[in-house]
């Protein structure tokens, strides 16, 4: 309990030194006056302008302002549109949310199976196959994928419109196959490189003292493999799809502009271009966030597999 | 185990072979290409792969083989100063931490952990979105500095593992100062293991500048590079002329896959 106290209090303050750099990373490049009023308005209508938004304060007072809404779960208004943050978010974040978790999903499901099948073939041309096959897959950049699936199934057989963005609240069925083509794009390199992971693991695994303590209570390879080795092959790959459920949804930010899906990518791209600083911050805040919890998650995953490493 | 040797020489036979033919091809491109990659035709645009066009020409007539091949170099000339700058400075500042120890160690090991705690494209696009300034040294620098923290976590490993082997201490009671020891005592031993690493940077780095580049916050647009090509042909998918994309697609694909069975091979080569 201790121990995941203090994991909280270390998030909670890369978070703080996170939302503060990005908040004067603005400071220095300038702020979206210039760019809702243009460059040849009038000294009086920048300051008044500067004014109302609240820029003539200074970036501590500031900040603090932001830091003390934003706790009590106010995001703040968009300097631009002049909405709430709030409401700009919550689609484009559930359709961003949806396309990781589903781009998670397969890799997992996908992945697992194939590593323990590679291994327990090792050396057999299924397990060759596969190691060679990977190696190729591997080096298929998602927004590559992306496009040889548009392609092959959206041009050549015509199962989707590439396009065609149906939104969860119209009809969720439809929604969910056209998410599974981005999905897939983002899954795929990931799903080659978790299950080359795995099956090294699994193959260190079994040359461990262990392991031969269970061959020689007659227990035949493939019983020691699962009941054994596996779980401790888990560990690393459970850091590592950690990592993969942070690259996912960085990864999704490219994917959802290939598959015009509304997300959370492109709000932040133009944002940023605009200046809207409440909506940058709070986009990558959320990003943050997913970051550590994926990494919180897989430590506590982590220690029920191994209860050795709760200290 | 003869079987095991046979695979891990072809991976890295492939690989080697894979690179070596892409880089020649690229570096011929700097200097002839079949066409002139900006000539517009006509006459011949939009024409599928042929023995004239080996990769077939784009909207505008321009022969896409020769774009690659001109691009390419833009993707390999950023990738390669990436690693060279973000290796040199990742492999120094490992050598110092795992050497030295103490503080400073604790200290960067711990700034270097929680960048790599952020998808370093995700933090990429963000910089150089919020920079503002495209063009290929942006991109350079950007990336640099986001790759030393891997560089520096797998030279700091070598560093601590081999300063606590016999030799080094014989080495410090003959008097080498710890700058000698790292550079010439430590340095070349390290190597077997950072070498992978860095064969597997440029295989990071072409596909982050063709991330970067495919958003359009990578190189400007009068520079090509295979990122922003590719982008530039996924408007052209729908209207019918898939071949621009996937031959620009391919292309990386070639280039990543030679370094990653490289870095492959001479991972198991060492083992």
């Amino acid at each position: 309990m201790r121990y995941v106290l203090k994991k909280l209090a270390v998030m909670l303050a890369t978070l703080l030194v996170l939302s503060f750099l990005s908040f004067a990373a603005f400071e220095m490049i300038g702020d979206p006056v210039t760019t809702i009023l243009g460059t040849n308005a009038t000294p009086e209508a920048v300051a008044e302008l500067r004014a109302e938004l609240g820029l003539d304060r200074s970036l501590f007072v500031r900040y603090f302002e932001w830091l003390g809404r934003f706790v009590t779960g106010d995001f703040g208004t968009s300097y631009i549109y002049r909405l709430p943050v709030k409401g700009m978010l919550g689609e484009k974040l559930v359709n961003t949310l949806v396309l990781t978790l589903m781009g998670f999903a397969l890799a997992v499901v996908i992945s697992i199976p194939l590593g323990v099948v590679s291994a327990r073939n090792e050396g057999r041309w299924l397990d060759r196959f596969l190691t060679v096959f990977n190696q190729i897959v591997m080096a298929i950049p998602s927004f590559f994928v992306a496009i040889l699936l548009m392609v092959v199934f959206g041009l050549v057989l015509r199962l989707f419109t590439p396009g065609t963005f149906v939104s969860y609240k119209d009809s969720p069925g439809a929604f969910l196959i056209y998410m599974l083509f981005p999905a897939i794009s983002i899954a795929l390199p990931r799903v080659a490189m978790t299950e080359k992971m795995l099956r090294t693991s699994i193959l260190e695994e079994m040359q461990k003292n262990y392991v031969r303590t269970a061959y020689a209570r007659g227990m035949s390879r493939r019983t020691a493999m699962k009941a054994h080795a596996l779980k401790n092959a888990m560990l690393p790959v459970i850091t590592f799809l950690a990592v993969g459920a942070a690259e996912m949804l960085a990864g999704s930010i490219v994917i959802e502009q290939i598959f015009s899906v509304p997300g959370i990518g492109r709000l932040l791209m133009v944002s940023i271009g605009q200046r809207d600083v409440p909506v940058v911050e709070a986009i990558i805040m959320i990003l943050a966030v997913w970051v550590m919890l994926v990494h919180f998650i897989s430590e506590i995953l982590s220690e029920a597999f191994d209860p050795r490493m709760r200290s | 185990m003869a079987k095991q040797d046979s695979k891990q020489t072809w991976f890295f036979k492939v690989g080697l072979i894979l690179t070596v033919f892409m880089v020649t091809i690229i570096l011929i491109g700097q200097f002839w290409t079949p066409y002139d990659p900006a000539e517009q035709n006509v006459a011949a645009k939009s024409l599928s792969p042929s023995f004239s066009h080996l990769m077939g020409t784009d909207y505008l007539g321009r022969d896409i083989f020769s774009r690659v091949m001109e691009g390419a170099g833009t993707t390999l000339f950023i990738a390669f100063f990436v690693v060279l700058l973000g290796s040199a400075a990742g492999i120094f500042i490992g050598a110092l931490t795992g050497y030295l120890g103490g503080i400073v160690d604790t200290v960067l090991m711990k700034i270097c952990d929680s960048i790599t705690a952020f998808p370093s494209i995700l933090l990429a696009i963000i910089i150089l979105k919020v920079l503002d300034r495209p063009g290929k040294w942006t991109v350079i620098w950007v990336l640099a500095i986001l790759f030393i923290p891997s560089f520096a976590r797998v030279s700091r490993t070598e560093y601590v593992r081999i300063k606590k082997q016999n030799y080094i201490s014989l080495a410090r009671l003959e008097g080498a100062s710890p700058a000698r020891i790292m550079a010439l005592h430590i340095l070349p031993n390290a190597f077997p293991v950072l070498l992978p690493a860095i064969t597997i940077g440029f295989n990071n780095a072409v596909l982050a500048e063709a991330s970067m580049s495919f958003l359009g916050v990578g190189v400007s647009a009068t520079e090509a590079s295979l990122g922003r090509m590719l982008s530039d042909a996924q408007n052209y998918l729908v209207t019918g002329l898939p071949w621009y994309a996937l031959c620009v697609g391919g292309t990386i694909v070639l280039l990543i896959l030679g370094f990653s069975l490289l870095a492959e091979g001479l991972q198991q080569r060492r083992k």
